[in-house]
């Protein structure tokens, strides 16, 4: 029986070459020059005026299209969960149907939509008001972000509210609990594993997304993913675009190092 | 009081969909109007289907995109099937450790993975075709050992065990006992992957090369200079595709539980 585990042996390989050593790539030239010598300037490069705004920006956009997409599933979960439905199953897979679309596509769609002549303001000025500038803007962004990303929120916390116990809720009402107290000690305490990983879906790739920033932000709006793109792209600044890759990708660990300890608290709490 | 909130529950769930589905349902409506402006309804008409069929363009890269997802998710598949029948069998810290590279390339950001990936590709060979192949087959085998690996905790050790009592070779009982019973994870693996290799965008723009492209990046060139309604027509197709796929898969997953329920 030992002998089986090394079947997996071509995976492990292939996993090496194709993600492992790309990554030590990254960081061979994240801290080296354009000749080879040992620097550090491409990992501060972040700290540049123009790279700090972009990596603020995106940590803020991100932050915002996480907290709405979060306020947007929670009491849809929950409205799941009251409602009786007669076909559970086919609900959820309508609401993550559009999940498996194409993103680019999706994010054209929402280009016609917020376009200046396009069907919102179409609608709007049928009651008089608009036409407005919508594209191009940071809502537009955020708009995008949360459309691409909302089905990543709703999908792991309607899980984890969908396995709550209904007897752990009748045993607090029995007690006297009021429907406040039931939602912030019993269901959100339980359905915590489901939002931890709503977020870490959502926020990793608001965070590091470029394509929506560069087609609803018409170009103007510079995320540090469009600023990473333009380096390999157009600069062929490999070395920066690298050392910036490589801060990003210490923000991404942070945040991961920050939703696995709420889990890892999470699962000690538990025993007690 | 009981209805009215019945009500507001139902609206929000409503409101929601019609948010998800709105800008999907104008692409569709548009694939049909007669008018390149894009919201005046002129007509129905199908001349951007037909132009669709013509472009070169457009049939380059769908074959791209078709032989990608169908190539791509093979060799997935049969690595990621080796890769979960050997895992089965690991301790604990071999399973911790091999389960960590699994989910190196689903938690990092796509736009690093891509980049990783192109400044390694890029010492060895060109980019082009074959770049992007490697990458999609790389990103597919978690998704194939994330749906594979759930079969083996849900089996029956007992009837592989009885199958090497009654005189089977390890092999032989593999085929005959282990393997029907990890279909169902394989074919949804294998579409999952099929799917994931469609709607890839990111890496794929990284690890392409001049000249080479699938329909997410022609799509997003296009995007740059100004859509065409063909587009909308390609879009359109796309969607009803995917949700075949989706279905497919939906009730073949199905079927491999009632399978175990009946068990």
């Amino acid at each position: 029986m030992t002998k089986r585990k090394y079947v997996s042996l071509p995976y492990l390989i292939w996993m090496i070459a194709f993600i492992v050593l790309p990554l030590v790539f990254v960081g061979y030239y994240a801290f080296t020059a354009k000749d080879g010598a040992f620097t550090l300037t491409n990992i501060f490069a972040i700290l540049d005026p123009l790279h700090r705004k972009a990596m603020i920006l995106s940590i803020l956009l991100a932050l915002i299209c996480t907290v709405v997409c979060f306020l947007v599933a929670y009491p849809l979960a929950l409205v799941l969960r009251y409602i009786n439905f007669t076909n559970k199953g086919l609900v959820i897979v309508i609401l993550i149907l559009p999940m498996w679309m194409n993103s680019i596509l999706r994010i054209l769609a929402l280009q016609m939509i917020l376009n200046k002549n396009g069907i919102l303001n179409m609608i709007l000025s049928r009651f008089s008001i608009g036409p407005f500038e919508m594209l191009n803007t940071r809502g537009a962004i955020i708009f995008g972000m949360v459309y691409d990303f909302l089905p990543y929120m709703i999908l792991p916390i309607y899980n984890a509210v969908m396995d709550i116990d209904a007897d752990l809720l009748d045993a607090a009402s029995d007690l006297g609990a009021s429907k406040p107290t039931r939602l912030f000690k019993i269901i959100l305490p339980l359905s915590k594993p489901g939002i931890i990983s709503g977020i870490t879906m959502v926020f990793i790739p608001a965070l590091t997304s470029f394509v929506i920033p560069d087609v609803l932000g018409g170009g103007k709006i510079q995320l540090i993913g469009n600023v990473i793109e333009q380096e390999f792209v157009t600069s062929m600044n490999w070395h920066l675009g690298a050392g910036l890759s490589f801060a990003l990708l210490i923000f991404v660990i942070i945040g991961l190092l920050f939703t696995q300890r709420q889990e890892t608290k999470e699962k000690e709490s538990n025993v007690w | 009081m009981v209805k009215l909130k019945r009500f507001i529950c139902r609206f929000y769930v409503a409101i929601i969909m019609i948010f998800l589905y709105a800008p999907i349902l104008v692409l569709v409506v548009s694939s049909f109007n007669n008018s390149i402006s894009r919201v005046v309804w002129d007509g129905f008409t199908l001349k951007w289907y037909s132009e669709m069929f013509r472009s070169t363009l457009i049939k380059d890269s769908l074959n791209n995109t078709i032989i990608l997802a169908f190539v791509s998710a093979l060799v997935s598949t049969i690595l990621g099937l080796l890769a979960s029948i050997g895992i089965d069998a690991m301790h604990k810290r071999e399973y911790s450790f091999v389960m960590a590279i699994t989910n190196i390339p689903m938690l990092n950001a796509d736009i690093v993975t891509g980049i990783a990936m192109m400044l390694f590709i890029i010492r060895f060979m060109p980019l082009g075709f074959n770049s992007i192949l490697l990458a999609h087959i790389t990103f597919n085998i978690p998704y194939v050992i994330l749906n594979i690996m759930p079969r083996f905790n849900q089996m029956d050790v007992s009837i592989f065990e009885a199958a090497r009592d009654l005189g089977a070779g390890p092999v032989y009982s593999f085929f005959k006992v282990i393997l029907p019973e990890l279909i169902p994870g394989i074919i949804a693996g294998f579409f999952m992957a099929l799917t994931m290799s469609m709607d890839d965008f990111v890496i794929t723009y990284f690890t392409k090369g001049a000249g080479v492209n699938t329909l997410s990046t022609m799509i997003y060139a296009q995007l740059r200079k100004g859509i065409q309604p063909t587009m909308y027509a390609l879009s359109t197709v796309i969607f009803f595709v995917t949700l075949i796929l989706l279905i497919i898969v939906n009730v073949l997953s199905a079927r491999g539980s009632r399978t175990e329920v009946k068990r």
